[in-house]
C-alpha cells in the first residue's frame, strides 16, 4: 500500500527552487532515509511533506487524497513531523509536553495518558516524566520531543497509513539512544508505519533504512537499497570525500569507512 | 524540581477554589470600604435591600457595586488578555499593550481631550474620551496586525516589533499633543493615563459586562491551541490547529477587550503583564488552568487595588495604577527571586 506519493514535484518557497522535480512513493512500513550534502533539500523535503510550505509544480498525495485535500485535524491524527529545532521555553512537564502530541485526537484523556506512557517507554524518557522540560539537556529534550511526535501517531495496533517525518532525530544523542530510537523505529515500521527520516551518519542511515534517497541541490540524485546507494563513486561526486565501503560484519548492509 | 502531572492539576484546582472563594471577598469588602465605613454584614444588608433601605442602601447599590464589579470585569479581561498575548507571544514578558493597544488608546483620548474643548465636561465628556480611546486602539491594532501580515500569514515576531514602532508613534504625537495644550487640559490627560474607576456608573458596567464578557467565555476556547503555539507555529500547525485564524481571533479579542477596559478605567499597567507570570509560576502554562486562574486572580488584584485606592488618603482617591504596581511588584520581585525554582530560565 502507497501511503506517500510525490510525483515531479517542485517548490520555492523563497523565490529560488529549493526542490525540483521529486519523484518518490513510500509504501506502509517502509523507512527512508534521506542523505545528502548541508543544503541538499533533505529538510525542506520534509517540511514540505508536513505541509509548511506548497509545492510549484507537481502532485503531492498522502494516502488516497492530495496532501492540500486533507482537513488539518484529521491529517494531524495520520501524519507527525519532528523539526530539527525547538522553539519550546516555558516550564511544561515533560509528560504535558508528550500528551501535547494527543491534541488533534479525542480519545479521552486516560487513553491519551497510556499512550503517553508508551511513547516514553519507546524514547528512555520514562524516568523524566514529571521533570520540567526547560531543565533538560538537549539530548533529553530531543527525545522528549520524539516522544511527542511518536504519541501524536501511536496506534498498539495496526499502524499502516500513518506517517512519521523526522528531521536529524539522532543530532543531540548519544550512542545508546541511537541505537533504541533505531530500535523504536524499526518497531513501529513492523506496525505499518511509514517513516522518512533525514539522518548525517550514512552508517545509521544505512541501519535505520530500508530505502536511501540521495538528495543534491534540490534535486534526488539516487534512491535505492542501502548496497545499490553507498558506492565510493557516490561519495566522490556528491560529497567530495574519499570513503572506503565494505561489507558490514553484521552481513546485512554496507560499512562506510571515512578516515 | 519534580512535579507530576497529577500534583499540578491538583495544585491548578486548588488555586482555582482558592480564588474563587476570594473573589465575593474581595467585592464584599470593596463594597463595605470608603469614605462611609460600613461593617461586611451591613455592606451585605444594604446590597439587598429594597428602594427604601436609607442611604447606606443607596452608596452600596449606586456608587460601590458598579464601581466595584468594573474593576472585577476589567481586571479580569485585562489578566486574561495578558495570558493569551503571553502564550500567542512565545514570551512571558509579552504584555496586552505589545500589540499596540494600549498606546492607540491614549493618543485617542487625549486627541479627543484636547480637540474636544469646552464640550468635554461631566458624563458625556467621559464618554467622548472613552470613544476616542476605544477607537484609538482599535486603529492602532489593525494598524500593527497589516504592517506584520504578507502572502505568508501574519509574523508574531513582525507584531512585535510593529507594536513598538506604532507605540513610539503614537507617544510621539501624544507628547506633541500635550506640549502645546494648556495645564488643565494637561493634568486631565496625565490623571487619565494613570487609570481610575471613578468614572463607572451603570451604562459603563453594562458595557464593560457585555465585551468583557465575551471576551472571558471566548478566549478560553483557545487554550488547547495556545498550549500547542508554546512548541511554535509549525509545530502548533502540524497537530492540527488553525494557527492563522488562532491569531487573528486571540489578537481580535484581545483588541476589543483591552480597549474597552483603556475607553473605561484609562491604563491601568501592569495587571497584565505581571498576573498571568505568577500564576504561571504557581500551576505551570497550560492554558485550561492559565486562562481562567489569571481572570479571577486579576479581578481581584483590581477589586483590592481600587479599594486601597479610596481608603488610603480618603476623601482623596490615589490612581489605582499605582497602587497595583504598589501590591503587585513586591510579590512579583519575591517570586522572580526563586525562578530556577520554577523552571523559569534565564
Amino acid at each position: 500500500m502507497t501511503v506517500l506519493r510525490l510525483d515531479g514535484v517542485s517548490a520555492a518557497p523563497w523565490g529560488e527552487p529549493v526542490l525540483v522535480d521529486i519523484r518518490l512513493a513510500v509504501a506502509a512500513g517502509e523507512v527512508v532515509a534521506l542523505i545528502g550534502p548541508n543544503g541538499a533539500g533533505k529538510s525542506s523535503l520534509l517540511r514540505l511533506i508536513a505541509g509548511d510550505f506548497p509545492a510549484s509544480a507537481g502532485t503531492l498525495e498522502f494516502g488516497a487524497r492530495t496532501l492540500a485535500d486533507w482537513p488539518r485535524r484529521e491529517l494531524a491524527q495520520h501524519l507527525a513531523f519532528l523539526p530539527q529545532l525547538s522553539l519550546l521555553n516555558f516550564p511544561y512537564t515533560v509528560e504535558e509536553v508528550v500528551l501535547l502530541g494527543r491534541t488533534p485526537h479525542a480519545t479521552g484523556a486516560r487513553a491519551d495518558r497510556e499512550i503517553a506512557h508508551h511513547a516514553l517507554t519507546a524514547t528512555d524518557t520514562q524516568a523524566l516524566r514529571n521533570r520540567l522540560y526547560t531543565q533538560l539537556s538537549g539530548g533529553e529534550r530531543q527525545r522528549v520531543q520524539l516522544a511527542r511526535v511518536f504519541a501524536q501517531i501511536w496506534d498498539s495496533g495496526d499502524m499502516s497509513g500513518k506517517l512519521l517525518l523526522l528531521d536529524e532525530p539522532t543530532a543531540a544523542l548519544d550512542l545508546a539512544h541511537q541505537q533504541q530510537l533505531a530500535g523504536a523505529i524499526a518497531g513501529i515500521a513492523q506496525r505499518g508505519c511509514a517513516v522518512m527520516l533525514v539522518v548525517h551518519d550514512v552508517n545509521l542511515a544505512a541501519a535505520v533504512g530500508s530505502r536511501l534517497l540521495v538528495l543534491d541541490k534540490g534535486r534526488q540524485v539516487a534512491s535505492g537499497t542501502p548496497a545499490e546507494v553507498l558506492t565510493p563513486t557516490m561519495f566522490r561526486d556528491l560529497f567530495h570525500a574519499d570513503v572506503l565501503v565494505q561489507q558490514h560484519p553484521n552481513g546485512r548492509q554496507p560499512l562506510v569507512i571515512g578516515l | 524540581m519534580i512535579t507530576s502531572i497529577s500534583q499540578r492539576r491538583h495544585r491548578a484546582r486548588q488555586l482555582l477554589a482558592v480564588l474563587v472563594a476570594l473573589l465575593p471577598v474581595a467585592v464584599l469588602t470593596g463594597l463595605a470600604s470608603g469614605a462611609v465605613s460600613l461593617g461586611p454584614l451591613q455592606a451585605l444588608r444594604a446590597l439587598l435591600a429594597g428602594d427604601d433601605g436609607g442611604q447606606a442602601a443607596m452608596i452600596v447599590q449606586q456608587i460601590r457595586l458598579p464601581r466595584v464589579l468594573l474593576a472585577a470585569v476589567m481586571g479580569a479581561t485585562l489578566a486574561m488578555s495578558g495570558a493569551a498575548m503571553q502564550g500567542l507571544f512565545r514570551n512571558p514578558l509579552a504584555d496586552p499593550s505589545l500589540i499596540g493597544v494600549t498606546a492607540g488608546a491614549s493618543l485617542g483620548a487625549s486627541l479627543l481631550i484636547v480637540l474636544g474643548g469646552g464640550l468635554l465636561h461631566g458624563f458625556v465628556g467621559l464618554t467622548l474620551v472613552s470613544v476616542g480611546a476605544f477607537v484609538g486602539g482599535v486603529l492602532a491594532v489593525l494598524l500593527v496586525y497589516r504592517l506584520a501580515s504578507s502572502a505568508n500569514g501574519t509574523s508574531v515576531a513582525t507584531m512585535l516589533l510593529a507594536g513598538i514602532a506604532i507605540t513610539a508613534l503614537t507617544g510621539a504625537v501624544g507628547s506633541l499633543l500635550e506640549f502645546f495644550t494648556d495645564n488643565e487640559r494637561l493634568r486631565q490627560i496625565s490623571l487619565w493615563k494613570m487609570g481610575g474607576l471613578d468614572g463607572a456608573s451603570l451604562p459603563r458596567l453594562a458595557l464593560a459586562g457585555v465585551v468583557g464578557g465575551s471576551v472571558l467565555l471566548a478566549l478560553p476556547r483557545y487554550a488547547p491551541a495556545l498550549n500547542t503555539l508554546l512548541l511554535g507555529e509549525s509545530e502548533a500547525r502540524h497537530l492540527g490547529i488553525d494557527v492563522n485564524h488562532t491569531k487573528l481571533a486571540l489578537i481580535g479579542w484581545v483588541a476589543v477587550g483591552v480597549g474597552t477596559s483603556v475607553a473605561l478605567v484609562g491604563t491601568i499597567a501592569f495587571v497584565g503583564l505581571v498576573v498571568p507570570h505568577v500564576v504561571r509560576l504557581w500551576i505551570g502554562p497550560d492554558h485550561r488552568y492559565l486562562l481562567p486562574a489569571s481572570a479571577l486572580a486579576g479581578a481581584i488584584l483590581l477589586v483590592v487595588a481600587d479599594t486601597l485606592s479610596r481608603v488610603i488618603l480618603a476623601p482623596t482617591e490615589l490612581p489605582v495604577g499605582i497602587i497595583t504596581a504598589l501590591i503587585g511588584v513586591p510579590f512579583f520581585v519575591s517570586l522572580l527571586r526563586q525562578r530556577h525554582h520554577y523552571g523559569m530560565q534565564t
